[in-house]
């Protein structure tokens, strides 16, 4: 691994969630651990009830009753973020140093308030910006976000802006501190196919403009192509890879990862039959003691009764597989 | 069983018998309410427009557009679910865009439909029995859902469900297996035709391919034929036969599935194809990928001439006074656009 002179911006360590139902006590993320350096785009990837928003939503303290956070730790800068002393360094760098932005851009605004008043809010309470240079630098935003005739959209209500134009002004609202860290949880899920191109060359060209770092939850590897320099691939609450953006896709290493790539359509593909994974992810009530993938696996052996460790594959790859070290480097 | 490549020979020739569905000019509009002084102006919305197309016994038509492009009208208007504002739907030949209720009811047995949301569309207080042999007993093939438990567990056994899945409710279902069920619900009546209106966009990516074989291996075996609606050129590739594509309530594309991939000539169709990222970093990053600013237009007041018109780097004059009609480019591609 390269020497890090500075620590890294966000450590996530054993963070462990659960979510206390009707049914019994769902174990959401089970132990994840991640490192995210400065200046750089995070992809995590990961179908429904994988973990991925939970894990991202821990960070930002937003776990409220039924979920908890059980044990683990999150540091900011090295600062905890977790327990009584960590909610109060949370409170300062939420929203100022980490910002998030979500899938539904409709339900994250507020439709009661213009969009004008919505972004200097957040100017003016962060920042303590006057109401003049507040509005001034909002226009500046959402110049920045490509949306043209700034002056009259900040006198529109959300209900007045298209699924896009709503999202490019959640990213100018994540972006008015000068966030250093920005979430983003499926952004782009919800919107159209090319309005989904517009959004993402937008984020990529802010990310490098900005020197922002980026986490990107996704469940599509297509996104994470475009956009991430590293991605974690999580199955059910668990990290199962992490590697550098370029290797994973060109040589996935856990069979859920390879799975996952093979199943993701590609228009360039032009066999007839889709490849499928079988069965489905683990009722994570009671989530099998061994390996979560051992049920729909195909290399599966004696060995995956018991829970993997993420162990380095290589220098800068980690895998949580049993038969990972059976397989050459 | 016939396999894969034989099915298309015959679907070749099949092009010269009769089309199993013909949509001829089709448009549907909505009222929207009333607007101006004293609601003198009424509002409509033009959701379909001037839409034509024909599906062939055992094929699949792939239907692409955004959301708003009229795709999900379309196919609730084969199957009368939506009154037709202009136009004709010809099942067998034989035009059913007015037919009453009475001689609907017999077709509709062979017109079936499967939604996109597997959460929204099983009744949660019915089991899964009950809902399957439900169609049954609407059409009298069966007396009660226990004469129809025979043929409910066939049906559940075909769509890949386990044997006990009869006796459950839904909410005990992931995902992928709900649409199994809403599959099985829709084949109870043996139909010769099924709007999926995207029956795999809400499932898993993993889950999504299990779906779209399944449906393949029931139109071999079975002579379905589909209309497969989608948002993307994604997931169509694998099941479509032909391909046509909507933008703001009109197709502006339709051409059989690899010449589309290979060639598409409409800038929106380049768009939507470009617009689906190919999972490689090192392919996604070097690829000139077409992204045109803007959205589509309002369907209470679509801009005269090309809907198309706001978004594209190759419009003309022309293209703001008339409206481009499709037009053969080759075997069976056809393209609406003045520049392409």
């Amino acid at each position: 691994m390269t020497q890090a002179v500075e620590p890294y911006l966000l450590e996530i360590d054993n963070l462990v969630v659960h979510f206390t139902t009707r049914h019994g006590v769902v174990q959401g993320v089970r132990g994840v651990n991640l490192k995210l350096r400065h200046g750089e785009t995070l992809g995590i990837v990961g179908e429904s009830g994988s973990g991925k928003s939970v894990t991202v939503q821990s960070v930002m303290g937003l776990i409220n009753v039924p979920g908890e956070i059980v044990g683990g730790d999150i540091r900011w800068k090295g600062q905890s973020l977790i327990g009584p002393n960590g909610r109060a360094c949370l409170e300062k760098v939420r929203g100022k140093e980490i910002a998030m932005i979500f899938q539904d851009p409709m339900t994250s605004l507020d439709a009661l308030f213009s969009i004008g008043t919505q972004i200097t809010e957040v100017l003016r309470h962060h920042m303590g910006m006057g109401k003049k240079q507040a509005r001034q630098r909002a226009l500046e935003l959402l110049e920045m976000v490509d949306i043209g005739a700034p002056e009259k959209r900040l006198d529109q209500f959300p209900h007045e802006m298209s699924g896009g134009m709503r999202q490019r002004v959640m990213i100018a609202i994540a972006l008015a501190c000068e966030p250093q860290l920005l979430i983003a949880d499926e952004p782009t899920t919800a919107l159209d196919v090319t309005i989904q191109a517009q959004i993402l060359e937008l984020l990529t060209g802010l990310q490098e403009r900005l020197k922002l770092s980026v986490i990107m939850i996704t469940h599509d590897l297509g996104v994470i192509a475009q956009m991430c320099h590293r991605v974690a691939v999580m199955y059910a609450g668990k990290i199962v890879e992490v590697g550098l953006a370029e290797d994973i896709f060109e040589r996935p290493v856990h069979p859920y990862t390879q799975g996952l790539l093979r199943a993701t359509p590609r228009p360039d593909d032009v066999t007839e039959r889709m490849v499928a994974i079988d069965g489905m992810p683990p009722n994570l009530i009671a989530p099998p003691s061994g390996c979560a993938f051992a049920a729909r696996c195909s290399c599966v052996q004696d060995g995956c009764c018991l829970p993997p460790e993420l162990t380095h594959y290589t220098e800068d790859r980690l895998v949580s597989c049993w038969c990972a070290g059976q397989q050459q480097p | 069983m016939v396999d894969g490549p034989q099915a298309h020979a015959s679907q070749t020739a099949a092009e010269t018998r009769n089309p199993l569905i013909r949509v001829d000019g089709l448009s549907v509009r909505f009222d929207a309410g009333r607007s101006g002084f004293w609601g003198q102006h009424r509002r409509v919305v033009h959701a379909v427009e001037n839409v034509s197309f024909a599906i062939m016994p055992g094929e699949t038509l792939g239907l692409v557009g955004e959301s708003g492009s009229g795709k999900s009208t379309t196919g609730r208007a084969i199957l009368r679910r939506v009154p037709a504002a202009a136009g004709r739907i010809l099942y067998k030949e034989r035009d059913i865009t007015h037919a009453g209720n009475e001689e609907l009811r017999p077709l509709r047995r062979h017109m079936q439909l499967v939604f996109q949301d597997p959460y929204a569309s099983l009744n949660p207080r019915m089991r899964v029995i009950d809902i399957v042999a439900e169609p049954l007993v609407v059409h009298g093939l069966a007396a009660n859902n226990r004469e129809a438990a025979g043929k409910v567990a066939e049906l559940v056994q075909r769509v890949g469900l386990p044997p006990d899945a009869g006796s459950r409710y839904p909410h005990a279902f992931s995902g992928g297996q709900r649409q199994r069920v809403g599959i099985a619900r829709a084949l109870a009546l043996n139909p010769e035709f099924i709007v999926a209106d995207e029956p795999v966009s809400a499932l898993d990516v993993s889950i999504r391919a299990q779906i779209v074989n399944l449906m393949q291996d029931l139109q071999r075996d079975l002579g379905i034929a589909y209309l497969f609606i989608a948002h993307d050129l994604a997931v169509v590739r694998h099941i479509s036969h032909r391909i046509a594509i909507m933008y703001a309530g009109k197709i502006v594309e339709i051409a059989g599935r690899d010449e589309l991939y290979q060639r598409p000539m409409h800038p929106y169709a380049q768009a939507l194809l470009s617009a689906v990222p190919v999972p490689d970093p090192r392919v996604q990053r070097a690829r000139r990928r077409i992204t045109y600013a803007g959205e589509p237009p309002n369907p209470l007041e679509p801009p005269p001439g090309c809907r198309f018109q706001s978004r594209c780097p190759h419009r003309t004059g022309q293209c703001r006074l008339e409206d481009p009609q499709l037009e053969e480019r080759g075997a069976g591609h056809r393209v609406a656009c003045w520049n392409s």
